[in-house]
């Protein structure tokens, strides 16, 4: 997610590592690389025009200031800077003092997702916060809209209130019926999906204000397609203007597309990215976490590298000399990230893990580790330098302080990642060595499966 | 209405430059024309190609190929259209023997189901007699939207059963056309992301099937975009066109703010043209693509601020 876009960033600004100073002239080419990369990403012509002068005017600055500048680190760093402001917010993904029953009504245009948006939050609510959800199904306009979401809540065994549209059949009647009927059956929360619209359809615009007006909703979401182009900052504008937005869903962020639109719409209207759609199943929904996403800004450069090493990887000749050197127990932490994201890479890490010797003793820690954890962990490691990767012993307070700063997670975190770290070095030692006294692989591999031999990474849940 | 005003933009906006470009006419700045330009063409998502017809303008206006920087609107405007160039003469190629068969492919949301209904009452208007295949089997009440649209329009819609493969589906809707009076399929395909590659798959499976009773089907397969798409419209052309060769892009959705610049790139790269523009939910909203009346609307300045 959002990574094909750091990635196109990390290619352009990965030519201006390395040392020396770098000319007017080259900062000049970097600025409209990046602007470039920004545009091609489908970040608003103007919010792309303003981070690069947000930039250079930070650099020219630093220049009159005497300081001179100091070459590609300094410009790499403002870059960084200004990145992870534009991608950075603090906001919850769901409002803090809901009402009882909470409700959270969805708009957009027409064929954003809302009706699978609204399907996929209700089973993430009943999942997450064990919450007792009603649909309301509030598109009246395109035909079956309503079946659609009755058929959803039949397959996902979710509530669904609905009625046939018709004449005196309004959106926001079905809205308030919805709402009452929620009260008196004490539902916990309740998910108005509504019509697509276009924001400059002043009858439609008021429709979906009546409705906002009939629920009075805690939350008001922008269902976004994450592959919208420049015209998103003008729609999402209209319907802030409209409905005061509580924050964004993104879709169909299982493309490839860069999503640079949704960080435009960030930019100008100030709504956080609350949730993302991943997939066509229902279950296909994550909570946006932006402190993630801002971890992996600071260290793009090495992104590129990263994703070149999981690449290499691949091959079976890397494949063979990387368990050489884990055997001997010189597993680095850049060993760690490349296995991971291979076999993040490579799908299915269960079947995966059964073929390459070795790994066998992760495929637990695996099991009960989602993308989120593996995410988490890459964070971390990706807020390490390149040094300290390779000699995690390197690693003192102030130094893990800063890590934790970096990927913008807890210093404890970084610590238990490290724990865990140690505790497999050292299985993985042993392991190599019992297999050098020609011990049977079959025995090695059911001493390493056994409960407890598995290290805990930070966020893995315990007990399994 | 959103809509009148549209299509009331469109004639107006014809045969005469937009208000951008007549007031750069005035202006000999070549910074400040090329600056204009520059943001007219990448706000309407035309992308990379705006840079490269940018640079293209500059050292023609060095090499004097360009007499002045007020010339150079109509030189670009000259330059897109033939990049995109009008669907001539007939937007669709109907088969010279036997029943046509039109497949319409595309991202999830982009408005397929409807652009079926809106091409079958197309069809109805040019005397032929069209039949519908409701061939996207998985989101849920797909085939009931499909099957309301058939209703209103009178017309003939093949449905599986609920459980039914889409290949079968368009199996049998071939079937069904050799044998009624209909002259024209037109098959419906459930959304799907140009990255699933088993969904991709599906795609080329069904032209497969159609192909075993009627050769040289599909005659068209039509990309249905939306017209807000950004940079990623490219990319979804090609794959879509990597599992059924497309033969055209329907442009849905141009009745909102989004200029559907995106489309210019796809005719550069790949060749394909775009054949119909959407302007609304009804089945009347709907256009055979003109180039000029695109391009205009393309360069004209966004209306709203
Ligand atoms: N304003 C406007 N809305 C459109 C246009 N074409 C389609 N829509 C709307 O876009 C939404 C999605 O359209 P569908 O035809 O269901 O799209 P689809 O591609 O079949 O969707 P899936 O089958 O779910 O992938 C519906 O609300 C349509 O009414 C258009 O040209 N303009
Ligand atoms: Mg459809």
């Amino acid at each position: 997610m959002l990574e094909n876009l750091t990635q196109s960033f990390g290619r352009v600004l990965d030519r201006f590592r390395g040392p020396g100073k770098l000319s007017p002239e080259e900062i000049q080419a970097a600025l409209r690389d990046v602007r470039r990369a920004l545009l091609e990403a489908d970040v608003h012509f103007k919010v792309a025009k303003e981070f690069t002068n947000r930039v250079a005017e930070k650099l020219e600055g630093e220049a009159k200031l005497g300081r001179g500048i100091q070459g590609s680190q300094q410009a790499i760093h403002t870059f960084h800077q200004e990145l992870s402001r534009l991608m950075h917010s603090k906001e919850a993904s769901l409002p803090a003092n809901p009402g009882h029953p909470m409700v959270l009504l969805l708009a957009g245009l027409q064929g954003a997702g809302k009706t699978t948006t609204a399907a996929k939050l209700a089973l993430w609510l009943r999942k997450r916060k064990n919450s007792k959800v009603l649909l309301a199904a509030c598109d009246l306009q395109r035909p079956a809209a309503v079946d659609q979401l009755v058929t959803l809540g039949k397959q996902l065994d979710l509530p669904v209130y609905s009625e046939t549209p018709g004449p005196g059949v309004t959106p926001e009647g079905v809205a308030q019926r919805a709402l009452e009927q929620a009260k008196t059956q004490r539902y916990d929360a309740v998910i108005l999906d509504s019509a697509g619209r276009l924001h400059i359809d002043d009858e439609l615009m008021g429709e979906i204000q009546a409705v906002s007006k009939a629920a009075s909703p805690d939350a008001t979401y922008l269902v976004l397609d994450s592959m919208t182009g420049q015209d998103a900052v003008e729609s999402a504008q209209r319907f802030n203007d409209t409905l005061e937005l509580y924050g964004l869903i993104l879709t169909k962020m299982d493309g490839d597309a860069r999503g640079g639109a949704a960080l435009s719409v960030r930019e100008i209207s100030g709504k956080p990215i609350s949730f993302l759609g991943t997939g066509e199943k229902p279950g296909d929904l994550e909570e946006f976490d932006s402190d993630r996403l801002a971890g992996r800004i600071l260290d793009m450069g090495d992104i590129v590298g990263l994703v070149e090493g999981a690449q290499d990887a691949l091959q079976e000749e890397q494949e063979t000399k990387d368990y050489s050197k884990m055997m001997e127990g010189k597993l680095t932490m850049a060993d760690l990230l490349d296995q991971f994201r291979m076999l993040k890479k490579m799908g299915s890490m269960k079947k995966v893990l059964g073929m390459m010797p070795g790994m066998g003793k992760m495929s637990g820690l695996l099991d009960s580790m989602d993308d989120r954890q593996f995410s988490r962990i890459e964070a971390i490691v990706l807020s390490m330098t390149p040094k300290e990767r390779l000699h995690p012993e390197l690693l003192d307070g102030s130094r893990r302080k800063r890590i934790a700063r970096g990927c913008g997670q807890e210093v404890s975190a970084v610590n238990q990642l490290l724990r865990s770290f140690q505790d497999m070095q050292k299985q993985m030692k042993s392991m190599g060595k019992m297999m050098k006294s020609g011990r049977s692989k079959k025995r090695l591999l059911q001493q390493f499966g056994r409960p407890g031999s598995m290290p805990n990474f930070p966020g893995a849940p315990k007990g399994r | 209405m959103v809509l009148a005003s549209f299509k009331r933009g469109l004639t107006r906006t014809r045969n005469r430059i937009s208000h951008a470009l007549r007031k750069l006419g005035g202006d000999t700045s070549t910074q400040v024309t090329l600056e204009t330009l520059e943001e007219l063409l990448y706000t309407a998502d035309v992308g990379p190609l705006a840079e490269s017809l940018l640079i293209e303008a500059e050292s023609k206006l060095q090499s004097g190929d360009i007499g002045s920087p007020s010339d150079i609107p109509a030189w670009l405007q000259n330059s897109l259209r033939e990049i995109l160039p009008d669907s001539n003469p007939s937007p669709i190629r109907f088969a010279e023997i036997g029943p046509t068969v039109l497949l319409v492919v595309g991202v999830n949301g982009s408005g397929k189901t409807t652009s079926v209904a809106k091409l079958v009452r197309w069809l109805q208007e040019q005397g032929r007699r069209p039949l519908i295949a409701a061939a996207d089997t998985f989101r849920a009440a797909a085939v009931e939207q499909l099957c309301i649209w058939s209703e209103r329009l009178g017309v003939e819609c093949v449905r599986g059963s609920d459980t039914s493969d889409p290949a079968a589906v368009a199996h049998d809707a071939c079937a069904r056309l050799l044998s009624s009076d209909a002259d024209v399929l037109v098959i419906d395909t459930a959304g799907r992301l140009h990255t699933q590659k088993n969904l991709m798959s599906e795609l080329e499976k069904i032209a497969r099937i159609i192909k075993r009773q009627i050769p040289d089907a599909p005659h068209e397969t039509l990309l249905v975009m939306d017209a807000t798409t950004g940079q990623n419209a490219i990319q979804q052309a090609r794959r879509f066109g990597e599992s059924t060769p497309l033969s055209g892009v329907i442009l849905s959705k141009l009745d909102g703010t989004a200029k559907g610049g995106a489309v210019l790139g796809i005719s550069r790269e790949l060749g394909v043209p775009v054949k119909f523009i959407g302007l609304g939910e009804q089945v009347d909203d709907f256009e055979v693509f003109n180039s000029e009346e695109f391009l205009e609307a393309l360069l004209e300045p966004q209306s709203v601020e």
